[in-house]
């Protein structure tokens, strides 16, 4: 369990090291409240999915488990974007074709393959809850981080997503004005890139320490 | 049993069970859409109502204004190839005012969409951006939650300014440009000057004609999410 949290939240992330699902990911990270919500639909969508799919790996002939995914995985979806359509509306309208865009969101597929066919349904569960933990949280980091240099807010926007007498916005850095490339499309890419160099710096540096401490253990590579 | 037969037996019991997943799946989005739909139509009528509002406020009027509309068509003044959609406030069965939904055609990237309210005297009582896709930071400007200069327009007519000073500052008249941008608020200026000329020109019809072809809202809206 440990090892599934693990995985989904840090070693095999599957917005920095899998890099899967870039599309929304670049695309709707413009500030945290689009990102929880977009990392939230997904979240939901890869869980249940991940379940169902576990559910029924028995049953279901290897030949045909593509299309089985892709109908469970369409059908999940398709339920969501009408949920928020009814009660997250105005999020829907902020967020529009991304969530349904979040069929093509490989990090979805892939889990249904590469470990929920495989496993018992509470674990599929588990990893599926991680794994959009996981994304749902580079989402917010790289929201909140070109909403802050782009807008100096934070949060803004949270109406959508807990009603309307919610404001949460903070703003730390007042007067309009800010570092508009942080919201372009390339902000998105830089951003992603420094969070993935980030990330990686932070692995060697632990690698390295506990290289130095137990010299004989050779770190072993997860397979991706 | 032959091969053959198993090979087709076995294909046959793929395809059951590949349909009883398109069933199941069926079965669950049209019980989940059977559940909301009521509540999005609902939503997307007080979306609408809301930004309608904005630009005739709602104290003004008492008819339903989503209900009473008339389709025109003018590429010239309107800016579009489409027809576009009048909304008409009344109160007590006299007219009060129009909500135009003209396009300025020439944005710095593509057409701009616009809600532009005019009351019976030809008065503007508010413009409002619809959609666009104007560079943000310099030509988002035109929107209300980045700048207040579209309540610029609020109490204009085409006898205040002028013809001629309805244009931005740059090329002569009223209306401030933005810094690094001149080309969005001279389209957003123009537009709405159009629209102007556009009610001028038909304000009979316009404030009081039959309603032509009452538009099935919902789908309204949901034509122009696909456009979006």
């Amino acid at each position: 369990m440990r090892e599934i949290a693990l995985q989904g939240l840090w070693k095999n992330n599957p917005g920095l090291v899998q890099l899967l699902g870039l599309c929304p990911l670049l695309a709707v990270t413009t500030s945290v409240v689009n990102g929880l919500g977009l990392g939230l639909a997904t979240l939901f969508v890869l869980a249940a999915s991940n379940l169902t799919v576990s559910l029924i790996r028995n049953l279901v002939r290897k030949e045909i488990r593509i299309p089985v995914f892709v109908l469970i995985i369409a059908s999940l979806v398709t339920v969501v974007e009408l949920t928020m359509k009814a009660w997250f509306h105005d999020l829907y309208r902020v967020l529009g074709i991304f969530i349904p865009l979040i069929v093509t969101n490989c990090v979805i597929i892939g889990r249904a393959e590469a470990f929920a066919s495989r496993n018992r349904p509470a674990a599929a569960l588990f990893d599926g809850v991680m794994m959009g933990l996981g994304f749902t949280l580079v989402l917010i980091v790289l929201g909140g981080t070109r909403e802050l240099l782009g807008q100096g807010t934070l949060l803004s926007g949270a109406h959508m997503l807990f009603g309307p007498n919610v404001d949460l916005t903070i703003d730390l850095l007042p007067g309009d004005g800010g570092f508009l490339l942080a919201l372009l499309p390339p902000g998105a890419f830089f951003g992603l890139g420094l969070l993935v160099a980030l990330k990686n710096t932070i692995d060697r540096r632990m690698e390295a320490r506990s290289v130095a401490a137990t010299p004989m253990v050779l770190p072993v590579e997860q397979p991706g | 049993m032959a091969p053959s037969d198993r090979f087709s037996r076995s294909m046959a019991m793929a395809a059951a069970l590949l349909a009883g997943f398109a069933v199941v799946g069926t079965a669950l989005v049209a019980l989940t859409q059977d559940a909301t739909h009521q509540r999005i139509a609902d939503n997307e009528l007080a979306y609408l109502l809301r930004t309608l509002n904005e630009v005739v406020p709602a104290s003004t009027y008492d008819n339903s204004m989503f209900a009473d509309t008339i389709e025109v068509f003018d590429p010239d003044l309107l800016g579009t190839e489409e027809p576009v959609t009048v909304y008409r406030a009344t109160r007590e069965g006299q007219p009060v005012a129009v909500i135009l939904t003209p396009v300025a055609p020439v944005g710095y990237s593509g057409p701009i969409r616009l809600l532009v309210g005019v009351d019976a005297n030809g008065v503007v009582t508010g413009v409002r951006t619809v959609d666009h896709r104007e560079t943000p930071g310099l030509g988002d400007a035109i929107e209300l939650k980045r700048s207040d200069w579209i309540l610029g327009f609020d109490g204009r007519s085409l006898s205040n300014p002028t013809l001629e000073a309805w244009a931005v500052r740059r090329d002569g008249g009223e209306f401030d440009q933005f810094t690094g941008a001149t080309v969005t608020p001279r389209a957003v200026v123009k537009a709405v000057r159009d629209a102007l000329l556009y009610f001028e020109e038909h304000r009979e019809r316009l404030l009081s004609g039959d309603p032509g072809q009452s538009l099935d809202v919902t789908s309204d809206i949901a034509a122009e999410q696909d456009q979006g």
